[in-house]
């Protein structure tokens, strides 16, 4: 691993963008920078500018509005970049997923690296999340890739093949 | 026109957590006009509660705003248990008093700390967000979620508190107020804090009742008027006064919301005091069937319900009206004449729900 890229994964910073749904996961992403959750002890910060970002997180379910706003922000981030997202809404559409202006996830609009389910999901899930992306900045496979890698290295050999696909 | 022109701020504004453009026809440093920009979070929510059975659509609901959550929903079970003629137990009248009240509480300290975040004043922040943490604490301990507390259902409440439970409630208010107590001199009487929101954003008395502005926003230009004081829950029964500055700057905004913040510890204090004993969730049968208005005082100001039904499960039609809609055409009138400068910070006293606002 060369040292720039061992550095990436050291002090990400994250730009946050609420696509538009309750807010709910919105108010718990700002309170992971505060004295109880804390993500700075991991040297990852807040920006407010996209240009600074290595990780995006989206909240929210996406509306066709907010979708170009998204995939705008989305294409000023410079690689390599990771996307998290955040909350039932972000993943499906959540409660919302029968509204007439929805699109069904934020993965129909932009690629998501990381998915946390949770209506809102705890500050935990979403640290979790957030150092799983800071890991593929580093060009470790995360999320799909490493389900795939699980299914490739340990082909299934009786009840063992059971385990690496869950 | 020369020597014009046109500054979009927003959608993405780091000042905002959520999606709102404020579009400002500047004359270099100073703002003309400021012309607001909605419809980026529109998801279509009322569109979808006609979709849903009436005690499906307390969870919708639930999640028009995430904020202020607990609000909607007892706004819109208020609307239904008037249509239905429920009597809603006593004992669910105080707990809905006293998750309300958490709700205000935690409001309040988030937009505290936001506004010392739009300052650059990072120590406050984080000290009204650790403060805030003793109130999220409070929700999940009392309802399982740090965000959308799920405590109301059509009748009364979903979950009844042991008393253990709520005399936690009571400790954790103390720590809550020696916490407020450090943060209140600041906000008070830092200069860098006067400097910023003394005399900036003005609006007279005469303006916010033209207007329609409610809440905070009305109350801190000389308004005595408070949802609260209509009874519902049980406020009817608690003793409260609407907190009234005179200004009609960014201050007395600041300052009315930190003393309803006081008040909010009080009026769970005096709820915990004084709640009765009995059952939370009366059966419930019939249909609802007619037209029915409810209306409560959100952290923002007064929200609406309008729901009609005409006998079947699902309703007809479910209006709602928030706080921030009425209080954009003030913020639209308070900037005419800023400076750039003092933009985020005005924008930010009216304390602005964008997801309540467009749904």
């Amino acid at each position: 691993m060369s040292i720039v890229r061992w550095a990436r994964g050291k002090s990400p910073w994250y730009f946050h963008y609420e696509t538009g749904s309750c807010n709910g996961c919105a108010i718990e992403v700002f309170a992971l920078q505060t004295p109880l959750y804390d993500l700075e002890r991991f040297g990852i910060m807040n920006t407010g500018n996209p240009k600074h970002a290595d990780l995006l997180l989206v909240t929210g379910c996406v509306g066709y509005r907010s979708g170009r706003v998204l995939r705008n922000l989305y294409h000023q981030m410079p690689g390599p970049k990771a996307v998290v997202a955040i909350g039932v809404c972000a993943l499906t559409g959540g409660i919302f997923h029968d509204c007439y202006n929805l699109a069904p996830g934020a993965d129909k609009v932009i690629p998501v690296d990381v998915y946390v389910p949770g209506c809102a999901p705890w500050p935990e899930a979403m640290i979790d999340g957030i150092l799983l992306a800071a890991e593929k900045l580093r060009g470790a496979p995360v999320a799909r890739d490493r389900r795939r890698l699980v299914e490739e290295e340990e082909p299934p050999a009786g009840g063992a093949g059971e385990e690496g696909k869950a | 026109m020369p020597g014009q022109s046109v500054i979009p701020f927003g959608p993405q504004h780091p000042v905002f957590p959520e999606p709102l453009q404020l579009r400002l026809v500047m004359k270099e440093e100073r703002v003309l006009e400021a012309v607001p920009a909605l419809g980026y979070m529109h998801r279509g929510l009322e569109k979808l509660a006609e979709t849903k059975d009436y005690a499906q659509n307390v969870f919708l609901m639930e999640r028009v705003c995430g904020i202020c959550s607990f609000m909607h929903s007892l706004c819109y079970c208020q609307a239904l248990e008037d249509l239905m003629g429920i009597e809603v137990p006593p004992r669910a009248r105080y707990l809905r008093t006293i998750w309300a009240e958490l709700g205000r509480l935690q409001s309040h300290h988030l937009w505290l700390g936001l506004l010392a975040d739009a300052f650059g004043f990072e120590s406050l922040f984080m000290e009204c967000w650790k403060n805030r943490e003793i109130v999220m604490d409070l929700c999940e301990a009392t309802t399982g979620n740090r965000v959308i507390i799920s405590g109301n259902a059509v009748g009364g409440c979903r979950r009844d508190l042991e008393p253990s439970v709520l005399k936690e409630i009571g400790r954790r208010m103390d720590d809550l107020e020696r916490g407020l107590d450090r943060v209140a001199p600041v906000f008070q009487d830092d200069p860098l804090i006067k400097q910023r929101t003394v005399g900036t954003g003005i609006i007279t008395r005469e303006e916010v009742i033209r207007l329609g502005a409610v809440g905070p926003v009305l109350r801190a230009s000389g308004v005595a008027q408070d949802m609260r004081q209509l009874g519902y829950a049980a406020y009817g029964e608690l003793d409260f006064r609407p907190v009234v500055e005179t200004g009609g700057d960014s201050y007395s905004r600041l300052m009315a919301r930190l003393g309803e913040t006081y008040q909010a510890i009080d009026l769970v204090r005096q709820a915990l005091r004084r709640i009765p004993e009995g059952e939370v969730l009366p059966k419930v049968k019939g249909r609802p069937e007619g037209e029915a208005v409810s209306r409560v005082e959100q952290p923002r100001g007064e929200l609406l319900y309008y729901v009609r039904a005409t006998g079947k499960p699902q309703l007809d039609r479910v209006r709602v009206r928030t706080p921030t809609l009425s209080n954009i055409p003030p913020l639209v009138r308070m900037l005419e004449g800023c400076r750039l400068s003092d933009v985020p910070v005005i924008a930010l006293s009216i304390d602005s729900c964008v997801s309540c606002t467009e749904r």
